[in-house]
């Protein structure tokens, strides 16, 4: 057999082990934990103003075919990340065929338990989030853009969250996150094999703050919109 | 005390299985659970009526045999308890409890509240052992280990393969048995010619035992009789992953 030939065999014999499919799900939740702290640093700077605000999407949209590349990254990332856990899904639901008749929790979390719940609702949002603001079919009068042809992104979030009801759909997304978050960024590094008693409660604590942060920034904007702080 | 019973009575493999109900009026504190089932059997041998079958040998909590779920929880609401070491005065007069087996495709029913866990068994043939050649014993101390080592893969040989992290996890997953047994070879300096071998060979064995797959709930590590801890599960992500990039061969 020819190197690549054993390379390509070993590959295969990782991603179909349990193990394997397990630590795929944590390298793809770790990029979009990364990412999902980049967006939410991108958002707040909606509090320096129009200027400040259009002047990053200008930059970020200028980037051209890199931003492309970049976005056919992610897309890939979060395919990976939910075909993984759609396998895993499956495997684990044939491992328990009969269920028990009193079933109760000693010490898993309600998070730990309804990942299969909050994944596939983010999942949702993220489409909704691309129709809304990225394309905006989503948008009552589309688009805004400003005079020098760039997206006017401090306007159509303006626009945007004006509407209540999207606001809301934000805010519970959001919270939805929350629980993705405060299960999934300790658990990918046990995923990975990393856990040791003077560490672990590090990062355990980091999992919540890193979670409290993301969930609160993202909440304030839709909140600020509504409460006529921006505008 | 007066205990009311509702148990898994099920014939054999292929037959289903339904909840019965039975009361047993005159527990004792100082009995343990199974000698409550074992007055509970006499009584039905004496009606004529077919015993409850459930898995026990030592009695002691140490050798693993025995285990089923009283109220959702694999040996019940005592932690680091096995149920042969389960007292009744952890209950009160009037409790109702339900008992089932171990609930997951790859721990068959056999009878009641026995279950074949065979695929242990399978899973630790395919690595968890060393090579050793046979004949004299070799001398005590010719291979030093060090103390914090020797301590940590005696907490992971603490597993007796009772089978409760399965039963506890909603993915029957059995990572932490797994686990437990691959970090207390690997721990140690006779484990590490085959570590890799076995991390590997463990894992598939695994998977082909159509056991599910962790998702880091640690419901497992709060049922487990002997406090095997998820750390243990992390070692293993650890050799399987280094074994998986690093073996030259196969
Ligand atoms: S009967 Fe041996 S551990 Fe319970």
């Amino acid at each position: 057999m020819s190197a690549a030939a054993a390379t390509w065999e070993r590959t295969i014999r990782f991603w179909e082990a349990s193990v394997g499919k397990k630590v795929v799900m944590a390298v793809t939740g770790a990029i979009l934990f990364l990412f999902v702290i980049g967006h939410m640093l991108g958002n707040l700077q909606i509090y320096l103003g129009p200027e400040q605000l259009n002047a990053y999407g200008a930059k970020l949209h200028d980037l051209g075919p890199l931003l492309w590349a970049i976005r056919g990254f992610l897309l890939l990332t979060v395919a990976l990340h939910i075909t993984a856990a759609a396998q895993l899904w499956w495997m684990n639901r044939a491992a328990r065929p009969t269920g028990y008749i009193r079933q109760s929790w000693v010490q898993a979390s309600f998070a730990s338990r309804t990942m299969i719940v909050s994944g596939p609702l983010l999942a949702g949002f993220i489409i909704y989030h691309l129709l809304h603001f990225t394309t905006g079919d989503f948008l009552s009068g589309g688009l805004a853009y400003t005079a020098d042809g760039h997206i006017d992104v401090y306007a159509n979030v303006v626009n945007g969250f004006s509407y209540w009801p999207a606001s809301v759909v934000y805010i519970l997304s959001m919270i939805v996150l929350g629980y993705h978050l405060s299960h999934g960024v300790w658990s990918m590094f046990q995923s990975v094999g990393l856990n040791h008693p003077r560490y672990m409660p590090w990062i355990r604590r980091f999992a919540t703050a890193a979670t409290v942060i993301i969930v609160a920034g993202n909440i304030s904007i839709p909140v600020a919109v509504l409460a006529g702080i921006v505008r | 005390m007066r205990i009311i019973l509702h148990i898994w009575r099920q014939k054999d493999a292929n037959s289903p299985g339904k909840m019965v109900r039975y009361e047993v009026p005159d527990v004792n504190e100082h009995m343990s659970f199974l000698e409550m089932l074992d007055v509970l059997n006499e009584r039905l041998i004496e009606q004529g009526e077919d015993p409850v079958t459930f898995d026990h040998d030592c009695r002691e909590g140490i050798c693993g045999a025995c285990g089923f779920v009283i109220n959702g929880i694999p040996h019940g609401p005592q932690p680091s308890t096995t149920v042969c070491q389960l007292h009744m005065r952890h209950f009160k007069d009037g409790d109702e409890l339900y008992l089932e087996p171990w609930r997951a495709k790859a721990f068959p029913v056999i009878k009641d509240l026995m279950v074949d866990r065979s695929a242990f068994d399978r899973i630790i043939s395919a690595g968890g052992f060393i090579s050793v050649p046979t004949g004299s014993a070799p001398d005590g101390n010719a291979i030093p280990v060090p103390k914090e080592k020797a301590d940590l893969a005696m907490d992971a040989a603490q597993c007796i393969g009772c089978g409760a992290c399965v039963a506890a996890c909603p993915n029957a997953s059995a990572m932490l048995f797994t686990g437990a047994k691959i970090s207390h070879l690997a721990l140690l300096p006779q484990g590490q010619p085959e570590r890799r071998d076995r991390a590997l060979k463990m894992v598939a064995q695994m998977n082909a035992e159509a056991f599910g797959a962790c998702t880091n709930i640690a419901e497992c590590e709060a049922v487990c009789p002997k406090d095997i801890k998820i750390e243990n599960i992390a070692r293993m992500f650890r050799d399987f992953i280094s074994a998986s990039v690093l073996k030259r061969a196969g």
